[in-house]
């Protein structure tokens, strides 16, 4: 890197600039894949930061890349052509509420939990919920567009923000929206932004929507024996007049790895088990579940368990917790996808990953948000042997293509990031590449921002997940 | 080399992290440093760096030193990493490759390879501490900061315990032996030296209860800092020393007072090869392994008196980490009449002390227990109940910092606990 911009970079960051190969390769992974090396990390911990260094890399063309808590589960913060990476961690220091506005103001590198706690503090309610909300930043969770289980009734983050200020490609300070729900002043930047991965602007604080927060839940549990009345079951649900706020998909796989595991007198031989959660006044809610229950009867299920006490709550949602620990076996790797399909498409999907267990010899296992169709199918892998990791590529590559296949996508929730761009024509077609490119190009000229994500490279058509 | 390194450093676990961060909240070296390389995930990724040759060795030093070894990261892993093992076996590398700087040379040889293996100059130790507080030397020193030149040493020496003479071990046995439960007493060298009096009124408790305690004269060092330190060859013959001594009896329980040791026995059998018979020795020796609150925890404790405290709890990382010891003590310390017991933010965040971390890294150290002082003030106990000596030293070297020590006493469980039962020696 040119010894003027080091030197600059050492007059703005102080001891914030690190330069030692053992700090840079700290800041060259996340929860995906691939390991890079930057040229600078530096911890940003305001908007005039970030905009100096934005200057600098648009002046000497330098690749910048924004990172949070370093979650991502599609290489979004990779500095994959190096460059300098813009630690956002660190900047913690807005989080402000204006209970009567219903809006939370925060800085980027506020834990999502933190925002959480907050809100319920005033009875509040901020609804995106990934799994990851403890150690994740809400900066990631707007570069990304962030899910989680409630998306089934709540929605997903882009669907709680208000009003951004970003700094530009050119270092330009804007904003966008405002502090209020309706807005129709102008094009929709505020929406562009959410999920853009930081390729068009970076984003330095958020004005985010929150909602009441409901009083109460109740979980039942519903046990299946065929993955076809599974499948049939969550549009049955969903059409019965209740919104659930959580719906989650255990497959017979899931199922057994975390009866193997943590001996919960679970049903080894179902099919699937969907995790039932309903919100809202405590009166209301055993009739919301009867409702549920009814419809599922007029389907031919009748195993279903209603939690009775919050402990008895409790221990439904560890099941689903413990998938993660119980699925890892030591020296394995876990690879979690995302693909999402239509509802009513959720048994072809199961039945496709099953063919491709067996066609691949592979350890998958599928569980994930059965209410909005995004399952996770998850893979063990021995990252040590080429052959089976090879198996995992072709393996996944199947997936997603049979997703889109499906009228589904790519990607529910983590983003395309350096994991999905070779199969991003497949899904967008030609045109809808170009188009995409278009306000790609016409926003960061120089593609300074972020670059190496989302769009393929010239000839990239595969999914590859170990480089060497 | 490479196929070397890959040998050496624990390359197969550091497949299992999925580098999803959810470590990063509960490490201690992360909130205070800021930056990835000072957290679990950062580290290991170091380690499969250097095992790939990707980097230097050296490249994962600073990383590797500054850990505290709390493995708080592994009570929070969703994927189960065996981070302890991944650290020991960098450590090792480690050790074998860099040129360690004189003073920790020194330091390092002179407590491992013979202060701590013998007994006697340990006695010593004790006998040399008893008559420099009962002569006062503690009180001058304190007062006139004789030994100023060494800041960090002068702290830690105002931190140090009131020290009772240790006893020979003798084989205390009880003749009102009550059938059902026989135990070996494990008094750990530190333990031994600068808190006898404490495994003292451990003993006392547990016989006052008809429980059988022998304090076996065989007992070696656990090895818990020679292991720190990479010292593997020195940890496995104390390890083989202290699993022959206590074969020879029949006990139900290996007992001891020392979180951090205690979690050293309950690991003997990484020590050895699966398979070989010294694995298996390790295994049976390690399943008997409990500390004292277990212990105490079943027993009926007969209370006798009121102890008008409020309380916090400062859990020995070890003690929960690698035990799985998490809420026994303090269901203990509710029981104790009298007592107010106050939860305190991040209890589970490591104090710093860590074995010999303190003396080693003393500003890293220093930074980690002034978090941990904060959370302390917040909830404003007036005594601090400890389950591991390090921890002890280390809260009490707080406590001094802070300017609190007529405000805050700081206290092993046992001695509250025979305090409130009225149990002395």
């Amino acid at each position: 890197m040119d010894e003027i911009v080091l030197n600059k970079l050492k007059e703005i960051f102080g001891d914030r600039l690190f330069l030692e190969l053992s700090d840079r390769v700290s800041y060259g992974y996340d929860a995906s894949f691939g390991q890079y090396e930057p040229e600078a990390v530096v911890q940003v911990k305001s908007t005039e930061e970030v905009q100096q260094v934005v200057l600098l890399a648009s002046n000497y063309t330098i690749p910048i890349y924004p990172r949070g808590a370093g979650t991502s589960l599609s290489g979004g913060p990779l500095p994959v052509h190096g460059g300098i990476v813009l630690d956002f961690s660190q900047w913690t220091d807005k989080l402000e509420i204006y209970p009567e506005d219903l809006v939370i103001k925060v800085s980027p590198g506020v834990k999502t939990k933190d925002i959480h706690e907050l809100a319920e503090a005033h009875n509040l309610m901020y609804a995106p919920d990934p799994s990851s909300a403890r150690i994740c930043t809400i900066g990631g969770n707007l570069a990304e567009n962030a899910g989680g289980p409630r998306g089934v009734k709540y929605g997903v983050t882009k669907d709680y923000v208000v009003g951004l200020e970003v700094v530009t490609a050119s270092g330009k300070i804007i904003k966008t929206g405002s502090s209020t729900v309706k807005n129709v002043t102008g094009y929709d930047m505020t929406k562009l932004l959410v999920g853009s991965e930081g390729t068009l602007g970076i984003i330095t604080e958020a004005t985010l929507r929150l909602i009441p927060k409901p009083e109460a839940t109740l979980t039942a549990l519903a046990v299946f024996d065929d993955l076809y009345t599974a499948g049939q079951s969550i549009s049955k649900i969903l059409t019965s007049g209740v919104r659930p706020s959580k719906m989650e998909i255990l497959d017979n796989n899931s199922i057994n790895k975390v009866e193997d595991y943590a001996n919960l007198n679970l049903p080894r031989d179902a099919a699937a088990i969907i995790l039932i959660e309903v919100d809202g006044h405590p009166d209301i809610l055993t009739q919301e579940l009867n409702t549920i229950k009814n419809s599922l009867i007029e389907i031919g299920v009748t195993n279903i368990q209603v939690a009775e006490s919050k402990e008895e709550e409790e221990k439904l949602w560890k099941i689903r917790q413990l998938v993660s620990p119980a699925i890892v076996s030591s020296g394995y790797t876990k690879i979690s996808e995302d693909a999402t399909v239509p509802l009513s498409k959720i048994p072809d999907m199961f039945k496709k990953i099953d063919e491709i267990k067996v066609k691949y010899d592979l350890n998958i296992v599928v569980f994930g948000h059965a209410g909005d169709g995004n399952l996770h199918p998850t893979i063990n892998t021995n990252m040590r042997d080429p052959e089976e990791v090879r198996r995992v590529e072709n393996a996944v590559e199947e997936i997603f293509n049979y997703a889109i296949e499906l009228g589904g996508t790519l990607s529910g929730e983590h983003g395309i990031g350096t994991m999905k761009k070779a199969f991003l024509e497949n899904e967008v077609g030609q045109d809808g590449l170009q188009f995409q490119k278009a306000i790609k190009k016409a926003l960061d000229p120089k593609n300074i921002l972020n670059p190496g994500k989302i769009f393929p490279e010239k000839g990239e058509k595969r999914l590859v997940l170990k480089h060497d | 080399m490479t196929k070397q390194l890959i040998k050496k450093l624990d390359y197969e676990a550091t497949f299992d992290c999925v580098q999803c961060g959810y470590c990063l909240p509960a490490c201690p070296t992360y909130i205070a440093f800021k930056t990835e390389k000072h957290s679990p995930r950062g580290r290991i990724n170091l380690v499969k760096m250097v095992a790939e040759e990707k980097i230097n060795i050296g490249d994962m030093q600073e990383g590797i030193d500054l850990c505290l070894g709390c493995r708080a990261c592994e009570t929070v892993c969703p994927t189960n990493v065996r981070y302890g093992d991944i650290l020991m076996s960098a450590v090792e590398v480690l050790k074998e490759h860099k040129k360690e700087s004189v003073v920790e040379k020194v330091a390092r040889t002179a407590a491992f390879k013979y202060v701590l293996k013998n007994k006697n100059i340990l006695r010593l130790i004790n006998k040399g501490m008893y008559l420099y507080q009962v002569s006062g030397v503690k009180y001058a020193t304190k007062k006139l900061n004789l030994l100023k030149p060494v800041a960090q040493f002068n702290e830690m020496n105002k931190a140090m315990p009131d020290v009772i003479l240790s006893r020979k071990i003798n084989r205390n046995i009880n003749p009102f032996r009550r059938n059902d439960l026989s135990i070996g007493f494990f008094q750990g060298c530190i333990m031994d030296s600068f808190f006898s009096k404490i495994n003292e009124l451990a003993m006392k408790i547990m016989t006052e209860n008809y429980v059988q305690v022998t304090n076996i004269p065989k007992q070696a060092c656990c090895g818990a800092l020679q292991h720190h330190a990479g010292e593997k060859e020195e940890t496995i013959e104390l390890a083989k020393k202290n699993i022959e001594a206590y074969e020879k009896y029949d006990f139900d329980y290996i007992v001891n007072t020392i979180g951090g040791c205690g979690a050293t026995l309950k690991e003997y059998h990484k020590l050895f090869e699966e398979g070989t018979s010294w694995h298996k020795r390790a295994i049976d020796f390690s399943n008997k392994v409990r500390d004292i609150s277990q212990i105490m925890g079943v027993l009926n404790l007969n209370f006798v008196n009121e102890i008008e405290k409020n309380a916090v709890y400062q859990p020995s990382c070890h003690l929960e980490n690698v035990q799985k010891v998490f809420n026994t003590p303090e269901k203990i310390i509710e029981k104790i009449p009298g007592l107010t017991y106050l939860p305190m933010p991040e209890k589970s965040l490591c104090c710093g002390s860590a074995g010999i971390y303190n003396v080693i890294n003393y500003e890293a150290s220093m930074k980690i227990l002034d978090m941990k002082m904060n959370n302390v003030k917040k909830v404003k106990p007036n005594l601090i109940i400890t389950s591991n000596p390090g921890c002890h030293i280390q809260m009490q070297l707080g406590v001094e910092r802070e300017g609190l020590s007529d405000e805050i006493e700081v206290k092993h469980l046992v001695e509250v606990v025979a305090e409130a039962c009225g149990v002395k020696i």
